[in-house]
């Protein structure tokens, strides 16, 4: 059963830098698990901390900010602001014990097919070794 | 060393003469402080009849409300035209100068008189005069410099007692003679200008001594029981949903806490409301959904809204309905969070909110 087990990731991937990278491993022809269910965002700093903990209570097992490298956002500042709006999550999770391991922020830039496809399947191997998000089956949400 | 001034009289008393000489010689337009009002309540109140001073009680162990709450909300349009003396608490000071940087208020025209803070009782103890009855006890524990029993959880742990950005500061913590003199500190110019005329003996010495020190060793082990009690680090969601299971969503919390200052709360947007397909989405996973949903989300919310501004005031705690420790737990969390950036929630104004700035390189140890 555990074999089996293929995570569900939410990735926010900013439409500049990591949704052009996913776009280029796939004209690449790179393999990667078919774990990552992406939703296009214009900047990282789009993503809202509700976003996540929304994706996260709802179920999913693991979710990924992703953006363009610190220096390189389309928007000049974006993802720095979300460099620290994500420090300031992943502290809540691990000071309460929640499993901060199910949270990842990665900056892939558009000519990163490669990576992109090396982060996806990382993170994947991670989740898969950890499990289902229990959280999933909890009728108090 | 730092100036101050020292009264031949209760410290109470002090005060109100010192505010009611200012109103009367037109040196302070208005003063904003704890009133008692006929039926025992106690409230904040903005005074311009000196008469009234007599009903103050700037020094009552309560807070009704977070007043840095009240004085954003009255200078949300625009600055008052001061001078306008204010005695407030240090964690009230902090909560104003936090929704400064927000932008949801004005430190302009503003006198600030705080005090090296007690503490207050929670507020289910305002009921029956049940404050009044522990009067002696209150000021017995102020006098000898010990953490006063029985006050908000969060205020025996508070560290930060020694108020930030006040122009005057009265010393109550370990003052043998709070019922005798009166001791304020002068700060700034403006506290100096403001006790012109006033009487009085003024000398020098330090308002941090030795026992004030011992005081926050004290406060500091008391936190560090609360944390040791809470077991934050081992909730993890089971924790979490045992804590918040009893929380009947009334929002008290978010209206009590001064930092949570939207004037419409996500949480009450249609944001987050589930669809019908949403439901039945998620009773596929689970078999059944507790109605209403988002509650755990809310509260992770919230921290992730005021965790970093979060003054540890306690107010949250005291309004909840069900009795859940909110204010430990955000005391605790918030602080993890602000020390990400050593950051203190109200010490400098002109301090950027951390999330509202960033530098280029930093924090490379969360990127993956
Ligand atoms: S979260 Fe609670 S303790 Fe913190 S500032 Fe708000 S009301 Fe005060
Ligand atoms: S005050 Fe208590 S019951 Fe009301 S929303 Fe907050 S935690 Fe829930
Ligand atoms: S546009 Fe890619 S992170 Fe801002």
């Amino acid at each position: 059963m555990e074999e089996d087990f293929m995570p569900r990731i939410i990735g926010f991937l900013c439409k500049w830098c990591t949704y052009a990278g996913a776009d280029l491993a796939g004209v690449s022809r790179i393999q990667y698990p078919p774990s990552i269910l992406p939703i296009r965002v214009m900047c990282s700093s789009r993503v809202d901390p509700l976003f996540v903990i929304s994706s996260f209570l709802r179920g999913a097992d693991a979710v990924l900010v992703a953006g363009c490298h610190p220096g390189d956002c389309h928007y000049q500042r974006g993802n720095y602001y979300t460099r620290r709006r994500y420090a300031v999550l992943r502290k809540i999770f691990e000071e309460l014990g929640l499993e901060a391991d199910r949270l990842r922020l990665s900056w892939i830039s558009a000519s990163e097919g490669r990576r992109f496809a090396d982060v996806i399947t990382d993170y994947t191997e991670r989740i898969k070794k950890k499990g289902p998000n229990p959280v999933k089956k909890e009728v108090f949400l | 060393m730092a100036k101050f001034l020292e009264l031949d009289k209760g410290t109470e008393a002090g005060i109100r003469e010192l505010l009611g000489q200012s109103l009367r010689n037109g040196q302070v337009k208005a003063v904003f402080a704890l009133r008692r009002t006929t039926n025992g309540a106690v409230n904040y109140s903005l005074i311009t009849d000196p008469q009234m001073m007599e009903e103050a009680v700037p020094l009552f162990p309560s807070m009704p409300s977070n007043a840095g709450q009240l004085l954003s909300r009255l200078t949300l349009k625009g600055p008052v035209e001061g001078p306008v003396a204010v005695v407030v608490r240090p964690c009230e000071l902090r909560a104003l100068v936090e929704l400064v940087k927000r932008e949801q208020g004005s430190l302009e025209g503003f006198l600030f008189i705080s005090f090296t803070c007690p503490g207050v009782y929670p507020l289910k103890a305002s009921a029956n005069g049940e404050i009044e009855g522990k009067q002696t006890q209150y000021w017995e524990a102020v006098k000898s410099g010990k953490v006063v029993p029985e006050i908000r959880p969060t205020c025996r742990a508070c560290e930060h007692f020694i108020p930030y950005n006040a122009d005057i500061t009265i010393s109550l913590v370990g003052n043998k003679d709070v019922d005798k003199r009166c001791i304020l500190f002068l700060n700034t110019a403006k506290g100096a200008e403001l006790v012109k005329g006033v009487g009085g003996k003024l000398s020098e010495g330090e308002l941090e001594t030795a026992e004030l020190h011992a005081h926050r060793e004290e406060r500091l082990a008391e936190k560090k029981s609360l944390y040791d009690q809470g077991q934050l680090s081992g909730l993890g969601m089971d924790g979490l949903i045992e804590i918040f299971s009893r929380c009947i969503g009334c929002r008290g919390c978010r209206s009590a806490c001064p930092i949570c200052y939207c004037n419409l709360c996500t949480f009450d947007s249609f944001d987050y409301e589930y669809e019908p397909s949403t439901y039945e989405e998620e009773l596929k996973k689970r078999g059944g959904v507790r109605i209403p949903p988002n509650t755990i989300f809310y509260h992770l919310g919230r921290l992730t809204h005021v965790g970093i501004s979060c003054v540890g005031c306690g107010s949250c705690t005291d309004v909840c309905p069900v009795d859940i420790p909110l204010s430990a737990i955000f005391l605790q969390v918030g602080e993890a969070v602000q020390k990400i950036f050593d950051y203190i929630p109200g010490k400098d104004v002109e301090e950027d909110v951390p999330l509202a700035t960033f530098e280029e390189v930093e924090l490379t140890e969360i990127e993956e």
